[in-house]
């Protein structure tokens, strides 16, 4: 039943919001030194802290209450969704995030259509004609494609479209061909790996009797395709794009990272960097439920795709 | 062996396949390197030696200098040590749990499963990397931290793979009579379950320590792992890469390593396929 489903998904949300307060409020308490001086120091500057300050910072955070209190005011706080404000920058973290989402899912929206666009029909050439020198040429090239790490990709073509042959610039935001590298290092990875689940779907569909009588009865190649090729591997591709949004989610991460694209991945790292534990528990938040989210869109996708009831 | 125990179980097609055996000699010819470079030539990789920065191989480095003059070939042996230790006691940590959770929802069913299934796929949700990096924010020491992080990332695959066999394996009619003569937990889970379950889980560790490898490169290049000055591949190629046009073999050695090790798990990984 669908609505099982969704409502699965909904537990599993608020499993993934519980798992969130919890590490992060963890990450609270082991910071070391005076949590206080800390955010101080970090609004402030290092020069201009003083225990006034650090005073005016414990007040304002309740820094000052028992482990078990905090705790529970903290998952209340996450109940209400109030994320607080950045210790860093004095805004809310809703606002912060939301700057960022932005940014991200332009990124993330532009690997995904390119990973589209190599990875699955080269995947589905290669299994029509399982066996053939696309299909071993593609299977040699992937595998390699996937033994390099999505940080080094974004190295090598740094190094190559950007130093030796300055095309593309390294890294920046806000002109058009600065996505051009990112997007391409996630969606050369993505694409590695849809390129093999396209050519195993399509190859076991193209073994089927009913391919075969397809092709007898005097279709042509492109008919049978469109046909009953497509919507047969549709729901395996769907299905394994949800696993691909977990590769992505890692990937944006990194990649933002190395090309200082102002996104969810960038910021969370310099959170981790700056111990904004409110800020890491905002995008921690936000990618987990992102995730839960694309997997009940999913879920509801396979169903238009493919109606009867698989139990897998 | 009697005749209803053959038909039961078909003879799988058994022993590596040339894709694995070609995985296992990378991988044996990385760990080689790692654990055999300072036998063959003591150097510590944190002594520098500043005339010598970006110096070509001599006798006392054979794969060159970096740009502080450390021997590359013991900080390429160190880094990999610590990664692949990293990674061999996350997949070892992770399959335990794993499998024994999933056996565990396999044959209690009911809430237990339901719970555990809910727990893992809540856990996937939380992207891997986010996992190891408040980890390393709650305990301090790095090495550790990122041993239990990507336990904690790496046991879900165990885990599902494990209870969807075991699912299928305890329902079937050998576990029954086993059960109905007496025999314990202990002995369906080495008879039964065992010989079925191994040859996956080797598939699933080695994805696993492919993906604990990268993580830790990842991050070390992001300058949020393992810290300076104990040598990490990552954080080599963030050091090496402005000397690129200087010394490119200096970058291109973690390069290469990562590379390598990844490829010989990655093919080590590709079981038979049915």
């Amino acid at each position: 039943m669908i609505w099982r489903a969704l409502g699965y998904r909904a537990a599993q949300a608020g499993v993934v919001a519980f798992l969130v307060g919890v590490l992060t409020f963890l990450m609270m308490q082991a910071l070391p030194g005076d949590m206080a001086f800390r955010i101080a120091a970090g609004r402030y500057g290092y020069d201009m802290v003083t225990a006034d300050a650090a005073a005016a910072v414990r007040a304002e955070l309740g820094l000052d209450r028992p482990a078990w209190a905090a705790f529970m005011v903290w998952l209340g706080d996450l109940g209400r969704l109030d994320l607080g404000v950045s210790v860093i920058s004095g805004r809310p973290v809703w606002d912060e995030i939301r700057h960022q989402m932005g940014a991200s899912l332009h990124l993330a929206g532009a690997a995904l259509l390119l990973s589209a666009l190599i990875g699955p029909p080269l995947g589905i050439l290669a299994g029509l004609r399982a066996g053939g020198w696309l299909d071993r040429g593609l299977l040699v090239l992937s595998s390699g494609l996937r033994a390099v790490p999505q940080f080094l990709m974004g190295l090598i073509l740094i190094v190559l479209v950007s130093i030796q042959l300055s095309w593309l610039p390294a890294a920046g935001h806000g002109r058009a061909e600065h996505i051009i590298l990112p997007a391409l290092t996630l969606a050369l990875g993505l694409a590695a790996v849809s390129a093999r689940m396209a050519r195993d779907a399509m190859a076991g569909v193209a073994a089927r009797p009913f391919y075969a009588f397809g092709r007898w009865k005097g279709l042509s190649e492109g008919q049978m395709l469109r046909r009953h090729g497509l919507r047969n591997i549709g729901v395996a591709m769907v299905t394994f794009l949800s696993l691909q949004f977990v590769m992505l989610v890692e990937g944006v991460v990194v990649v933002e990272s190395i090309f200082g694209w102002p996104g969810i991945g960038h910021a969370l790292v310099h959170a981790i960097f700056g111990r904004d534990v409110p800020m890491v528990q905002g995008t921690a938040l936000l990618l987990g439920l992102g995730f839960v989210a694309l997997n009940a869109l999913t879920d509801l996708l396979t169903r238009l795709i493919d109606p009867r009831e698989i139990r897998a | 062996m009697s005749l209803s125990d053959a038909t039961l179980t078909p003879p799988a097609a058994r022993g590596p396949t040339p894709a694995q055996w070609a995985g296992g000699a990378i991988l044996l010819l990385v760990l080689g390197f790692a654990w055999g470079a300072p036998l063959l030539v003591p150097a510590d990789p944190l002594r520098q030696d500043l005339m010598r920065g970006l110096a070509g191989p001599d006798a006392a480095a054979p794969l060159g200098y970096d740009h502080l003059g450390r021997s590359l070939m013991a900080r390429l042996a160190a880094a990999l040590r610590l990664s692949l230790s990293i990674a061999g006691v996350a997949v070892l940590l992770a399959g335990v749990l794993g499998t024994g959770l999933g056996v565990l929802a396999a044959w209690r069913g009911g809430w237990v499963d339901r719970a555990l299934v809910l727990l893992a796929d809540s856990v996937l949700a939380l992207p891997g990397l986010l996992m190891v990096l408040i980890i390393g924010v709650i305990i301090s020491n790095t090495p550790l931290a990122f041993a239990i992080g990507l336990t904690l990332v790496l046991w879900i695959e165990f885990f599902r793979l494990t209870r969807a066999t075991a699912a299928r394996l305890l329902a079937a009619p050998g576990v029954q009579a086993s059960r109905l003569l007496g025999f314990g937990p202990g002995y369906v889970f080495r008879r039964h379950l065992w010989p079925d379950l191994a040859p996956m889980l080797l598939t699933v560790a080695a994805f696993g320590a492919a993906t604990a490898i990268m993580l830790i490169a990842a991050l070390g290049f992001v300058s949020v792992g393992i810290r300076a000055p104990r040598p990490e591949l990552g954080q080599m190629m963030v050091e090496l890469l402005p000397y690129y046009r200087e010394a490119p073999m200096a970058l291109f050695l973690p390069v290469i390593a990562i590379f390598l090790t990844i490829l010989a798990l990655n093919l080590l990984a590709q079981g038979r396929r049915p």
